[in-house]
């Protein structure tokens, strides 16, 4: 995973609650058995059939900070839906509230999820709104978006920042702790569930 | 120190406790899979040389892409096969146990499970799909994750997690008739809102849910995540070993004893003390339906549409335009005087086999409203079978509702079984986005003897909007009481 320390692009506001990861990608987009190639997924349904959505005004269109209402990523854990913002270019999404998977699943893959104030929002939306194809800063290190003449200070939990600044393989964390989950399993009483040997049923 | 059940339940799998900050690192008993999120996970392990840790606790299944119908032939949509072939191939070089397309043991990865007595009370399950939250039924902590963690388990039977808050969802008295634990998570849903429960496991406790069967305490923690929360958990009981005992892989002998020792302690203590709680009646609760595109915009059937001034809220209000608009409702419209198309019966919500039962006992000697298609779909093939064995196939039959194979099918439009553009359905599912069933499909989520009555009637209703052959309960018990 790359590090991540400041960015700066064009702003994008998303004036929805809500977000589901069924609208962020529907999922007939995810059949796919790599892991890139779904930015052509985002958004689909809005981005195929409303003019007036966002994305599809040419000032937004190379976005790569999205601003958006609360309970941005609720639904389903697919991962694609960070895949495809990815994909499509963003870097960070900036909202109220996120839905957990969704958090969590976005620290995986170096795309910040910053959490701001419903005034702060809005102020955000009004500048981007205010000048389309405004730039915006997501400085991860003093947790601050800069956009305009204004600052506002977003809420990242520490151990996220931390890995994301340093761009640090999850995996390769834990397994610096092998002998530990060894001693643990030790501990499994002889009656937990192993689906090995395969059992099933006599009977309907 | 007291403790709430979910605070039990991760103490006892804490591998190591985070310093400063930083998560605990949790054990991780039993990882279910399927097609969709897991390819990339095992693309990750090879990529590394990486193996599983344990495939003794590790089971996939094929559900999502899979069609209803034709299942003996190759499945048409290429990217769909390759997705399933995929699965397979993984299942084979990393030795994982998979049920396949056509095996009895193959469904609903969330019915499956439970149904191979591989859930549990008092263990940890993840799987790479949101609604894990159903084995929380049994006591299990159980969430979904995305690929990365699903990799992070093949690899280390982990997970790095930061505690959660939890939430008690208080469900008193009991429910009238033609209620039913799905009316009880959609009352829940549509009082905490979807963002209601987020940072929470929620513990679903009081006199209705001790009433319930271990299929309708399913049907309430599947949908935990509707309300933003990481799980849901009802502590174990009677009828909790009761459902668990016997079945394929439940601990037999002096181990069940053991086991049933040790699930007998995991309840909250009475001195333990909640982050949040919240109240529901069940004596007040009357069936429940949704108008609008997220599982939160929901009202007791009697209701009418209701109007976006009627929301205090701007963000609210304005969620309630765009909802109404997707879902060409009319404010102030009995939900009652609405059409569907399409009566969808199935998912991991409301598939099992007493799902069927009810579905099938409003059925039984009713006719089908013209106008309407209705598609029973079994969340897994035993499911099927046992419904054949008991004749419910021959009600669904002769109502004129197609009879099919075990699948997610029409909940998630990814395989064949879609609603087409405009089209609504009433759906025993879990999620009514834009979009959901089917590019422009319109859900309204129902339990399945309201999507049963829906069938007959042909416009949303209750069991107690139908004529004779009802049910034995005395018709003012089936009354709305608002």
């Amino acid at each position: 995973m790359e590090a991540f320390t400041t960015h700066t692009g064009i702003g994008v506001p998303l004036r929805r609650s809500n977000v589901d990861t069924d609208q962020i990608i529907p999922a007939v987009y995810l059949k796919r058995v790599t892991k890139t190639g779904f930015d052509d997924g985002l958004f689909n349904a809005w981005r195929t059939n409303d003019p007036e959505f966002v994305l599809n005004k040419p000032a937004y269109a190379k976005g790569s900070v999205l601003v958006a209402g609360p309970d941005f990523g609720t639904g389903s854990s697919r991962e694609h839906a960070v895949w495809a913002l990815r994909d499509y270019g963003f870097k960070a999404v900036l909202s109220t509230r996120f839905a957990e998977i969704f958090r969590g699943n976005a620290g995986k893959q170096g795309l910040v999820a910053g959490i701001l104030s419903q005034d702060d929002i809005e102020q955000l939306w009004k500048i981007l709104e205010e000048t389309p194809g405004a730039e915006v800063t997501v400085d991860l290190e003093n947790r601050q978006v800069h956009a305009g003449e204004s600052t506002f200070r977003f809420d990242i939990d520490e151990y996220t920042r931390w890995r994301l600044m340093e761009g640090l393989d999850d995996i390769g964390l834990t397994l610096r702790h092998e002998a530990e989950i060894t001693a643990f399993e030790a501990t499994r009483p002889a009656w937990m569930p192993k689906t090995l040997p395969a059992r099933t049923a006599d009977s309907v | 120190m007291a403790g709430t059940l979910a605070e039990k339940v991760w103490a006892d799998h804490v591998v190591r406790r985070g310093e400063n900050g930083e998560p605990d690192l949790l054990y991780i008993d039993l990882q279910l899979l399927h097609e969709v999120t897991s390819p990339q996970a095992f693309d990750g392990l090879r990529q590394e040389g990486r193996l599983p840790r344990r495939i003794d606790q590790t089971i996939a299944t094929e559900d999502h892409n899979t069609p209803t119908i034709d299942i003996d032939k190759p499945i048409a949509d290429i990217t769909s096969r390759t997705q399933i072939d995929t699965l397979r191939r993984n299942a084979q070089e990393f030795g994982v146990r998979i049920h396949s397309l056509g095996d009895r043991d193959q469904g609903i990865v969330h019915v499956v499970g439970p149904q191979l007595g591989l859930t549990m009370p008092g263990i940890t399950v993840v799987c790479g799909d949101s609604h894990t939250s159903t084995h929380g039924a049994f006591g299990a902590l159980a969430f979904g994750i995305g690929t990365s963690e699903v990799e992070h388990v093949l690899a280390t039977q982990t997970l790095s997690l930061t505690p959660f808050k939890t939430m008690a969802i208080n469900v008193t008295g009991s429910l009238k008739p033609g209620v039913t634990a799905k009316d009880i998570i959609l009352a829940v849903i549509a009082k905490i809102g979807t963002g209601g429960g987020a940072g929470y496991v929620l513990e679903y406790r009081g006199e209705a849910i001790r009433e319930l069967s271990m299929e309708g305490r399913m049907t309430i923690c599947n949908m935990s995540i509707e309300a933003g929360a990481r799980a849901g958990m009802i502590a174990p009981d009677e009828t909790t070993f009761e459902y668990v005992k016997g079945r394929p892989h439940a601990p037999q002998g002096e181990d069940w004893d053991e086991a049933v020792a040790y699930w007998k302690t995991l309840r909250s203590d009475d001195d333990a003390t909640f982050d949040a709680e919240v109240v529901i009646d069940a004596d007040e609760l009357e069936p429940f339906v949704t108008w609008g595109t997220n599982p939160g915009q929901g009202l007791p059937l009697s209701a009418a549409v209701p109007a976006p001034e009627d929301f205090v809220d701007e963000t609210d209000r304005y969620a309630a335009e765009r909802a109404l608009e997707y879902m060409d409702l009319v404010p102030g419209t009995p939900l009652k005087d609405i059409k569907v198309d399409t009566v969808f019966m199935g998912s991991c919500t409301n598939g099992r086999i007493e799902d069927l039962r009810a579905f099938a006992s409003v059925l039984e000697g009713r006719t089908k409203h013209p106008d309407v298609r209705v598609m029973v779909v079994p969340g897994s093939a035993r499911v099927r079978l046992q419904a054949e064995q008991e004749g419910l196939d021959e009600i669904f039959l002769a109502f004129g509702a197609e009879w099919r194979q075990a699948g997610c099918s029409m909940c998630l439009g990814m395989n064949p079984d879609q609603l087409a553009p405009g089209e609504r359905a009433a759906s025993t599912s879990n999620r009514n986005f834009e979009g959901r069933q089917g590019k422009g499909g319109r859900t309204h989520l129902v339990s399945p003897v309201v999507a049963a009555a829906t069938a007959v009637r042909g416009t949303l209703s209750s069991p107690s909007d139908l004529g004779a052959p009802v049910a034995p309960a005395a018709p003012s018990d089936l009354q709305p009481t608002a």
